[in-house]
């Protein structure tokens, strides 16, 4: 096992090391240091401005090791992002890793009741589909999915805004207060888009991963034992089905700490993904790149975690 | 020599065309391709006729050409090239926002030229919001259609490639997927995007880096099996090339995936180019840019609700026949290994 852990942790550190490079490449040889500040300051901007905002930033050096094998960016962006050191923004020189600090909370309150409510709901509702499989009630469900994924997340954001918002006023249309009182208020809408938008894809593909499981031996073993066929459900079928779940569940991690972009910029959460939003807005390549490496390097360690917890989960997993 | 960009659209057209008519013919020769297609049509009528109707509108909406606009027309510019959509609509424009058959202009009061004559209402700068619709479908085709040309021979090659052929290259096109695999698909979009600089070109080629990944994983896998398979054994042993016996004996068994892929593919791709229209880095014309566009007219006061009706059930009724018609597809083809990759 400690064999196993520890070739899955370099694994990771690879693919980490794999993705600073895809950013370099993206963020400083397609798009050149030079075209970074003009964009942050505009065309029309002298030569030595520019020059002393690529010192400021930390631009003003050659690109490759094989130029300058002391100073040069790209071992300055390994180094400056291993160590979480994610200098200033583009846009506003404000520093990266206060405004990461400060949206971490509102983006947490957020993400975290979206991704378990999503679980609560999108499980009981599809083993209530797949325990009905092959009848009227699992055609329309499977259908009812079909039809909520059809709808672009951009139109339920509107049409909640508009329906919920303005129309019947319950909630605020958006707006963020950190008090533990009015917090619900604000959260109400940004959730229930959440889980509209999510709920087809997840709940026809848990049911596919139940339908699976109940074509199992086992599952005919019970049912010839006698065990209830909710009981097989839930103690067969869904105990069986928890590893797909939870590979699923995992990839939703980095959307945890990266925030759920749309959500937040509409409903005016200042959280992660409104911090996204705003650096495509203004340009702000420091801060997307800072953005992408922390969504990638969630998503592989939360990958590591999932691999080994599949050996609790599941103990025909052996590590070898 | 510059070449005007509406003669490389006709022809562009006129190939796509072709190639859809010799895809035709060959799948009317092989029966399993027939019987598949039978099937399918007995089981999704109404969703292809739709997905069918669109394609219609945009192919309408590709051929253009120059000249022909009657002098009284104002609102076009002399020698631009119009497509036949755009000739259909042409002296449409009045100028500001009307209702849908209304005969006056919504906040002027003022006689429209054309009354009642706009079933979804004029925008804000006094275009048909149906002919601006019918627009988008053009957009969304290319969006969809442009970008799976990308992913889909990228992932075939690497896939087939890795699957096949083993060893270095499959290490590293392992490691390929798993470093793009591993960063949240929005965010990689929007960097592949906001590196490129904006435009229709670089949204389908981010896109389709973002989209290669899954499909080539799947290839790479199946690959991996078809190389063990008796027929392909024997291949090698009578000396095959072994391009031959990729071409031969593994294509043709991962083509139900290709059609399957394209298929489920397209829907998530033309979703994501909304979001990515709400964000401001979409493609021009498109649904998404027009909802974008629609958002705060919601807040005026009568609202202006028509336009994004209008795109957003335009966007809604494709998707939604793409997706059952993608169902329906992956039904006949293949009951089996594709089941839990949605």
């Amino acid at each position: 096992m400690g064999a196993y852990i520890i070739r899955r942790l370099i694994y990771g550190v690879g693919v980490v090391i794999g993705v600073l490079f895809l950013l370099f490449i993206l963020f400083f040889t397609v798009t050149e240091p030079d075209d970074i500040a003009r964009r942050a300051l505009g065309d029309k901007v002298p030569p030595e401005v520019i020059e002393q905002w690529k010192v400021n930033h930390g631009y003003d050096r050659p690109l490759w090791p094989w130029q300058d094998w002391d100073e040069n960016l790209l071992f300055d962006h390994y180094r400056r992002m291993l160590t979480f050191d994610f200098g200033l923004s583009d846009a506003d020189d404000s520093p990266i890793i206060d405004r990461i600090r400060a949206g971490m909370g509102p983006s947490l309150s957020l993400t975290i009741p979206l991704l378990v409510l999503g679980i609560l709901i999108g499980i009981p509702l599809s083993l209530l589909v797949a325990f009905f499989r092959e009848t009227y009630i699992d055609r329309m469900g499977v259908f009812l999915c079909v039809l909520a994924m059809s709808v672009s997340i951009i139109l339920y954001i509107v049409g909640a805004q508009y329906l919920i918002g303005k129309v019947l006023r319950w909630y605020p249309i958006s707006g963020f207060n950190a008090d533990l009182l009015m917090l619900p208020r604000f959260l109400v809408l940004p959730i229930i888009v959440g889980l509209l938008s999510g709920i087809g894809g997840d709940v026809r593909f848990y049911r596919t991963v139940f339908l699976e499981e109940s074509s199992r031996d086992f599952v005919r073993t019970a049912r010839a034992k006698g065990a209830s066929e909710p009981r097989i459900m839930t103690h067969h079928v869904l105990r069986n089905a928890l590893i797909p779940i939870l590979t699923r569940v995992v990839l939703a991690i980095p959307f945890l700490f990266t925030g759920a972009l749309l959500l937040e910029a509409f409903f005016g959460i200042p959280g992660l993904g409104s911090m996204t939003f705003d650096a495509i807005q203004a340009n702000d390549f420091a801060t997307l790149r800072t953005m992408v490496f922390i969504g990638a390097l969630s998503f592989v360690l939360g990958q590591i975690a999932t691999d080994i917890s599949y050996g609790f989960v599941d103990p025909r997993v052996r590590f070898e | 020599m510059d070449v005007e960009s509406y003669v490389v659209s006709n022809s562009v057209t006129l190939g796509l065309v072709l190639a859809c008519v010799w895809v035709a013919r060959v799948v009317g020769r092989e029966p399993i391709w027939r019987d598949a297609a039978r099937q399918l049509w007995s089981r999704r009528r109404l969703a292809i006729v739709v997905v069918a109707l669109y394609m219609t509108i945009g192919l309408v909406d590709s051929i253009a050409w120059k000249g022909g606009i009657p002098e009284d027309v104002v609102d076009v510019l002399p020698n631009a090239p119009l497509t036949l959509l755009d000739r259909a609509f042409l002296g449409t424009k009045e100028a500001s926002y009307s209702a849908p058959f209304a005969s006056v202009e919504f906040y002027g009061a003022e006689a429209l030229k054309r009354p009642g004559q706009h079933p979804f209402g004029t925008d804000i700068l006094g275009r048909d919001v149906l002919y601006l619709s019918l627009k988008g479908a053009r957009v969304a085709l290319l969006i969809g259609g442009l970008t799976s040309l990308i992913a889909i021979p990228l992932a075939l090659i690497f896939g087939v490639g890795a699957g096949y052929f083993g060893g270095r290259f499959d290490d590293f096109v392992f490691f390929l997927i798993s470093t793009l695999a591993s960063i949240p698909g929005l965010l990689l979009l929007i960097a592949l995007i906001m590196a490129m600089g904006r435009g229709t070109l670089s949204v389908c080629i981010a896109l389709g880096v973002t989209s290669w990944v899954g499909f080539c994983r799947l290839t790479r896998a199946e690959t991996l099996k078809l190389r063990e398979l008796d027929y392909v054994s024997a291949a090698r042993a009578l000396g095959v090339p072994e391009l031959r016996i990729v071409i031969r004996h593994i294509l043709p068994n991962l083509a139900h995936l290709i059609v399957i892929t394209f298929v489920l593919m397209f829907s998530g791709l033309v979703l994501s180019e909304a979001v990515l229209a709400w964000l401001g880095i979409g493609v021009d014309g498109s649904w998404g840019q027009m909802i974008d566009g629609a958002r705060d007219e919601l807040s005026r006061d009568p609202i202006i609700w028509w336009n994004l009706s209008a795109s957003g059930a335009a966007l809604f009724v494709l998707i939604l026949a793409v997706n059952s018609v993608g169902d329906a597809i992956r039904d006949v083809l293949d009951p089996r290994t594709l089941k839990d990759s949605s």
